[in-house]
């Protein structure tokens, strides 16, 4: 598979550009609300939804900006969302933990932890219900699993087998509460199993391991028409939200962590196999970032929300469909 | 609107289990599930049979999970279903507030219009039976509260059959409040059933003196007391809001114009709850009609306790809403 390395790469060095820029405009005051970021964790978004076909649905948490764009959500659309602006994702009024877009699928962005599973749970059923052959990949960190919604969510779709993939992406912290600090059983894997569905772990910070275990686990969905759990073990580099002053990290750990930095696993890869040179690489970053560019641009000439429409989409507008 | 040909005898039980079976005969979108719905036939026997016509897909038997459940209706709904949920009680609803509140009211605002939820959830309210303080609160006020839902009390029979098929047609969650004690009340429907509208409220008896504005499990208690009223010469209009939200201000604008007073009926608490509202509302909008200040009459800030005496003097009654209607008229001497 030649060049899937490659457009991998590319895929997370999208997402960390423009993370670092949300970091910016962030601290310029360009970007309010919370934004949490997903530096650090991008093998896991490309390399699961790499596996997903267009028909897939999809269902996230409050850090979805990475899992959005690797869905293949414009750019500029999920900036234009950042500044509040008409032509967000959005129409502005969901902002960094809100993006939807019904053409992809993509159910959002939800800021209740563990509040998405039983949704996820919800259009299982229906395509179970339906007779479709679809998977809806379901997005939660492993805060969510000491939530009720967790144990309700995978017992209904392990009960009723339904075709939900469950991907926690464990990177630690519960916002600043370690795992061994809220869970009693620390194998994320073991705990879905209890519920009789396949669970298994992959390293989330290499891109070909995530790809080769969500790979298997789609279809494994797709096969059996029943759920599976797959732990991306993975880590963020910068705080919980651009609010959070991150006291409750070891430097050196997340130090440590850095060296297994998923965009340089990858890169080394590229290299080493001589998939890519040093000039590649670097021609990428700089077609990336002139996305990253054109993005804010768009977003800072987009318009704003008419403030008579403040009350629109409380309740359906015209025909139900 | 063609004349009914005939009625036909039926319980507020049977209208809904017949309102549901007509729905899902009608739609292959439409499903229901909760606690107990199949093979028990319903906490309160709603849909006994229901399981026997439609099989285990269509009627499905959850695990105890309220917030589990109610987002699996809300997911199922996104995904192109029509899902009909069953809560047992208000009570256990707050399990599942989480879904309805941040998922189900606002998916539609915070998505910019793109995914609207086509969902409808149905649960029992209200005191009366001896079900003690975790089985027999008015929360409606609870859910009304919320932009984005649809929140519905059907009162009558006719209301409990004719507010299902709107509600599954409405693209946006309907939440539906059935009193407990309701469900073996006796009546007829008209045959074939005549559809109702949504919102707007009804005038359910017409009177001159002061209007009783009241909804569910409260109307019953309203009527006998305008009969009562009656006795002494006082003239009570009965106004069933129907709807908890949106509330018809209209209709109830127009009656307390008329009669100058006003009475709110509410089994729910009298703190911040629906009587609450309802009477500021017809404070800014009669204010200056008013010949007597608005008067409520709701269930005594307890939680409902066991024993019948006790229970029966927490939650409104027929005397003390006539009280309360005398005193409007008649003043306090």
């Amino acid at each position: 598979m030649t060049g899937a390395l490659l457009a991998q790469y590319r895929e997370m060095l999208r997402i960390r550009r423009f993370e670092e820029r949300c970091a910016e405009l962030y601290s310029a005051e360009r970007i309010r609300g919370f934004v949490h970021l997903y530096i650090g964790e991008e093998a896991v978004a490309v390399g699961v939804i790499g596996q997903l076909v267009q028909d897939d649905a999809m269902v996230t948490t409050y850090r979805d900006h990475g899992h959005a764009l690797a869905r293949g959500m414009d750019m500029a659309a999920v900036m234009s969302e950042m500044f509040g602006r008409v032509e967000g994702v959005s129409r502005g009024r969901g902002g960094s933990m809100h993006l939807f877009s019904a053409e992809h699928r993509f159910y959002g962005g939800n800021g209740i932890v563990g509040g998405g599973l039983p949704l996820a749970v919800g259009l299982g059923l229906a395509d179970h219900l339906q007779g479709r052959e679809r998977v809806t990949a379901c997005f939660f960190g492993e805060g969510a699993m000491a939530e009720g919604e967790f144990h309700e969510s995978i017992n209904l779709a392990a009960l009723w087998q339904l075709p939900v993939l469950f991907v926690c992406e464990n990177n630690l912290y519960a916002m600043g509460t370690a795992l061994a600090r809220s869970e009693s059983e620390t194998d994320l894997a073991l705990k879905a199993a209890a519920y009789e569905v396949p669970a298994w772990s992959c390293d989330g910070m290499d891109v070909e391991a995530v790809s080769h275990a969500a790979q298997r686990a789609v279809a494994l969905v797709r096969d059996s028409g029943g759920p599976v759990f797959l732990e991306a073990r993975t880590y963020r580099f910068r705080a919980h939200s651009m609010y959070d002053p991150d006291r409750y990290r070891d430097k050196a750990e997340i130090e440590l962590w850095r060296t297994r930095d998923p965009l340089r696993i990858a890169a080394d890869r590229l290299l080493d196999r001589g998939e890519a040179t040093d000039e590649d690489l670097r021609d990428i970053d700089t077609e990336v970032t002139e996305e990253v560019d054109a993005s804010v641009a768009a977003a800072e000439a987009a318009a704003w929300e008419d403030v008579d429409h403040l009350t629109r989409f409380v309740m359906s507008e015209g025909v139900p469909t | 609107m063609t004349a009914p040909t005939s009625v036909r005898p039926t319980t507020y039980r049977e209208a809904i289990r017949e309102a549901m079976r007509e729905a899902m005969r009608r739609d292959d979108r439409v499903f229901l599930m909760g606690e107990d719905v199949g093979r028990y036939g319903g906490g309160f026997g709603v849909s006994l049979g229901l399981l026997e016509e439609f099989g285990e897909d269509r009627v499905r038997d959850t695990p105890l999970s309220e917030s589990g459940f109610v987002g699996a209706g809300i997911g199922a709904a996104l995904g192109g279903m029509r899902p009909i949920v069953e809560i047992m009680t208000v009570n256990f609803s707050l399990l599942a507030l989480d879904q309805i509140l941040n998922t189900a009211a606002t998916l539609l605002h915070m998505s910019g219009g793109q995914f609207n939820v086509p969902l409808v959830i149905r649960m029992t309210t209200g005191g009366g039976r001896q079900l003690a303080a975790q089985h027999s609160h008015s929360l409606e006020g609870y859910y009304a509260h919320i932009p984005g839902l649809r929140v519905l009390a059907p009162a009558t029979i006719e209301d409990a059959y004719g507010m299902l098929e709107p509600a599954l047609a409405d693209p946006d969650p309907v939440v539906i409040f059935e009193h407990g004690s309701l469900y073996n009340e006796k009546g007829t429907l008209p045959d074939p059933p005549t559809a109702v509208p949504l919102e707007g409220a009804a005038v359910r008896r017409a009177g001159t003196d002061v209007t009783l504005v009241t909804s569910g499990g409260c109307l019953g208690r309203c009527l006998d007391a305008a009969d009562d009223l009656a006795g002494s010469g006082i003239s009570a209009e009965v106004i069933d809001l129907r709807s908890l939200r949106p509330i018809d201000d209209d209709t109830v604008g127009a009656s307390v114009s008329r009669t100058h007073r006003a009475i709110v009926v509410d089994e729910g608490w009298r703190s911040v709850g629906m009587s609450a509202e309802v009477a500021a509302r017809i404070a800014e909008r009669c204010f200056y009609d008013l010949d007597a200040p608005v008067g409520r009459v709701a269930a005594v800030e307890v939680p409902i306790p066991y024993p019948r005496h006790l229970e029966a003097a927490a939650l409104p009654s027929a005397e003390r809403i006539a009280a309360a209607a005398r005193k409007a008229v008649l003043g306090d001497g």
